[in-house]
């Protein structure tokens, strides 16, 4: 038995030293889910740091009109790496592979995912095209300054190295498809007795419908970024008019994955919020099997809304007013979950733990960002605010008001769980008030900066757009001082705080019913399930 | 805990097919462009087409149906523990890619020749729909080309576990994933040929 193993690292046990094995490379070739969860976790988090320094600049830049600390081609540069690194190497495979590796296969009663080798390929694959990426910064015509889109004409004639970049993107993309179906395969094959699809916990369901989604749209992504790497290196002119191609098609193609991709984000996080919810407010979930059939039906309906990113890309008519009517119906499912987790709520017996805090403002944030992509998803009012502040108000509160806040959710909800010690909490709801506040300083400014007609995407913009920007930019320095104390307060506390045992939380779902932090094997005894995830009728 | 690693076939071939699925959905990318592309230029894809080498083609076609032949007869050699057979039979397959990479090379020299590659000046002062056919047709078949490479890499590496032991009649996965990977090779040729060989 795994308990008997002489410890090395006395205060910490579990998978950090049953096994034996320490030192840097029993970690970057470790096989062990949660310990691949870990390098994922630091390395995605560091990306998002280096990435927040650089929204920091942008804003910094946009603080008064005129330049302010750089130039039009640096700000372009800044805002497409700050893009490409919080998409691509933040965001999409930070979700699964950090907090999917880490609780999924405990979630489901498994000692790790079906194919352990692959899911250590997946991490280096990530890595190594992050290396990629970050060389095209520091080589051949600099860092690429086409957006985070990689839009045709621009990026098949742009000097910069966007051949390199797109081609460390084409790497991680690998990576998020292995991931993907090892995960389906995880889910189908390894769940232990008991554990039917009607009980598997809601992040395991998101996580289910996420790795669809990765399955199923990175290779249109692939073939696209082959595209325009052969567009810049043999002159294919499959996009170029000239030569008879036609960019529209670069842009459905690339908004073929890039939607679906958006799912990617938020569903992991959704799932998040469906485990968090309950647990702080001491009720079972409303609606189970609504917020899991609502995952399926938003991967399976957001594959065919490609087209409202292009409502002034000149398509047609009638495509228009089919993609819009199809965007409006992919907001029902995710209303759907929405209602559920605020009927879960009432009547609860909340307690406002720094994950609930975060959990709760996931719901306000994305309910905003959600709406507002209802005036962009019809036709009419997207052509008055396409390409303007708003969208970007817009999509940050998305993905950094959704899917960042669960991961902050995540982070304070899991992170005790495996490092055996806990952040203290006071800290963590001060961070917590101060991104809250900052976060909707900046963005809703940023909306209505939008709605006034601000564009997105300039270094510049004209006098009467002084002073909101100011306040934007006072926001994110709020926001970015929040994060700094949140940051600090975990790292101090998962290192030497106190320490954290149990079952402090009461969750019903097996994470919880394991040593803390788990043994390499996860469970001393293959676990038997005989409840529901958010069943807590067990515990009292 | 005693820990038995799982022998799940039924899983490992499910992360297979998953695969599977993906690398269709790479290709799918391509002819989605072709589609929209030969809709809006159906004659001179027809011209376009007629340039491509039929005979070549079709001999292609034969030799890789017969390698996915080769393959499926593979892995039902292991299947019945004749393994000498089995490596014999992939010999076989790698040595009809070899063939139909000869083949594409002489069809990819030809047309080179001729100045027809993407991105050419032949290409570029042509009609529009021409150059489209083209650059899709060079993308769409190196890819192809690259798949049937990774293909012939990963049966040698198969075969030689075959020899080696590794791989038996009781633990024949990854021959039989090997086999999906090439059969799917294979499918995605059985597309490709008709739409730039045989466009009417
Ligand atoms: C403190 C945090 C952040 C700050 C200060 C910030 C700031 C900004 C600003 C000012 C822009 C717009 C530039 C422009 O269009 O002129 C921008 C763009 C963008 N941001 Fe952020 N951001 C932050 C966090 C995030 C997060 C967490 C994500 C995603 C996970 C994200 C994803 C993006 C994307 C995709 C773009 C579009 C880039 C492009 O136009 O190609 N940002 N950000
Ligand atoms: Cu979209």
């Amino acid at each position: 038995m795994t308990s008997n193993v002489q410890r090395s690292d006395a205060t910490r046990g579990g998978f950090w030293s049953d096994s034996g094995k320490t030192g840097l490379t029993s970690w970057i070739f470790s096989t062990d889910h949660k310990r691949i969860g870990l390098l994922y976790l630091f390395s995605t988090f560091s990306f998002f740091l280096v990435a927040v320094v650089l929204g920091l600049l942008l804003r910094i830049e946009l603080m008064a009109p005129g330049r302010t600390i750089m130039g039009p081609q640096t700000y372009n540069a800044i805002f497409t790496v700050h893009g490409v690194m919080m998409i691509f190497l933040f965001i999409i495979p930070g979700f699964p592979g950090a907090f999917g590796n880490l609780v999924m296969p405990i979630q489901i009663g498994a000692r790790d995912v079906f194919f352990p080798r692959l899911n250590l390929l997946s991490w280096w694959l990530y890595i190594i095209g992050a290396a990629i990426i970050l060389t095209s910064l520091f080589t051949g015509g600099g860092p690429p300054d086409t957006g985070w889109t990689f839009y045709v004409p621009f990026s098949a004639r742009t000097g910069t190295n966007v051949s390199l970049a797109v081609f460390g993107v084409f790497v991680v993309g690998f990576s998020s498809i292995l991931t993907g179906l090892n995960f389906v395969t995880t889910i189908h094959r390894l769940r232990c007795e008991g554990m039917t699809w009607g009980r598997l916990p809601l992040f395991v369901w998101s996580l289910y419908a996420t790795a669809w989604v990765q399955i199923l749209a990175t290779p249109i992504l692939a073939i696209t970024l082959v595209l325009v790497m052969a567009e810049r290196l043999l002159g294919t002119g499959l996009f170029e008019p000239a030569q008879g191609g036609d960019p529209l098609m670069y842009q459905h193609l690339f908004w073929i994955y890039s939607h679906p991709a958006v799912y990617i984000m938020i569903l992991p996080a959704m799932g998040v919020i469906s485990d968090i919810i309950p647990v702080f407010s001491r009720k079972p979930i409303f609606g189970y099997k609504m917020i899991a059939f609502s995952s399926l039906a938003i991967a399976a309906f957001g594959s065919l809304v490609w087209g409202h990113h292009m409502f002034t890309s000149g398509m047609s008519d009638t495509a228009i007013l089919v993609f819009s009517f199809l965007t409006f119906v992919v907001a029902i499912p995710s209303a759907i979950k929405v209602f559920n987790w605020i009927s879960t709520l009432y009547k609860g017996s909340i307690s406002l733990d720094a994950p609930m805090l975060f959990a709760l403002s996931f719901i306000l944030l994305f309910s905003i960002g959600g709406l507002s992509g209802l005036i962009l998803g019809a036709a009419a009012t997207d052509v008055h605010v396409h390409d303007t502040h708003f969208v970007v108000g817009h999509f940050h509160y998305v993905i950094f008001g959704g899917s960042g806040f669960a991961f902050f959710a995540s982070m304070h909800y899991w992170l005790p769980k495996f490092f055996g010690r806990r952040y203290a909490e006071k800290p963590a709801v001060i961070a917590w008030v101060l991104m809250f506040t900052g976060f909707n300083v900046m963005y809703f400014t940023m909306q209505v900066l939008g709605m006034e007609g601000m564009p997105r995407r300039y270094y510049d913009y004209l006098p009467e757009f002084a002073n909101l920007n100011l306040v934007a930019t006072i926001g994110s320095w709020i926001l970015v001082t929040g994060l700094v104390i949140m940051l600090v307060n975990l790292f101090r506390g998962l290192l030497w705080g106190e320490p954290f045992e149990g079952n402090p939380w009461g969750g019903a779902t097996l994470e919880w019913s394991t040593a803390t932090p788990p043994p390499t094997e996860n469970f001393a005894e293959d676990p038997v399930v005989t409840h529901g995830p958010y069943d807590f009728t067990q515990q009292d | 805990m005693t820990h038995q690693p799982h022998t799940d076939n039924l899983g490992a071939r499910l992360g297979m097919w998953l695969f599977l699925f993906t690398e269709l959905l790479l290709f799918g990318g391509l002819f989605l462009l072709y589609a929209v592309y030969f809709k809006r230029y159906p004659h001179e894809f027809a011209v376009a087409g007629t340039q491509l080498n039929w005979v070549m083609g079709t001999a292609n076609t034969v030799i890789l149906l017969t390698s996915s032949l080769c393959a499926a007869m593979a892995v039902t050699a292991v299947q019945r523990g004749e393994s000498r057979r089995a490596v014999g039979l992939i010999g076989g397959t790698i040595l009809c890619a070899a063939g139909f990479m000869t083949i594409k090379y002489f069809e990819w020299s030809e047309k080179i020749g001729h100045g027809i590659y993407p991105g050419s000046a032949h290409l570029r002062g042509g009609v529009p729909g021409e150059s489209v056919f083209f650059s899709l047709y060079f993308m769409t078949t190196g890819i192809h080309g690259l798949h049937v490479l990774i293909g012939c890499v990963l049966l040698a590496v198969i075969g030689f576990k075959i020899t080696s032991g590794a791989v038996t009649a009781e633990n024949y996965n990854l021959l039989e994933n090997g086999a999906l990977y090439w059969h799917l090779v294979d499918l995605i040729w059985i597309f490709i040929f008709p739409l730039y060989y045989l466009i009417l």
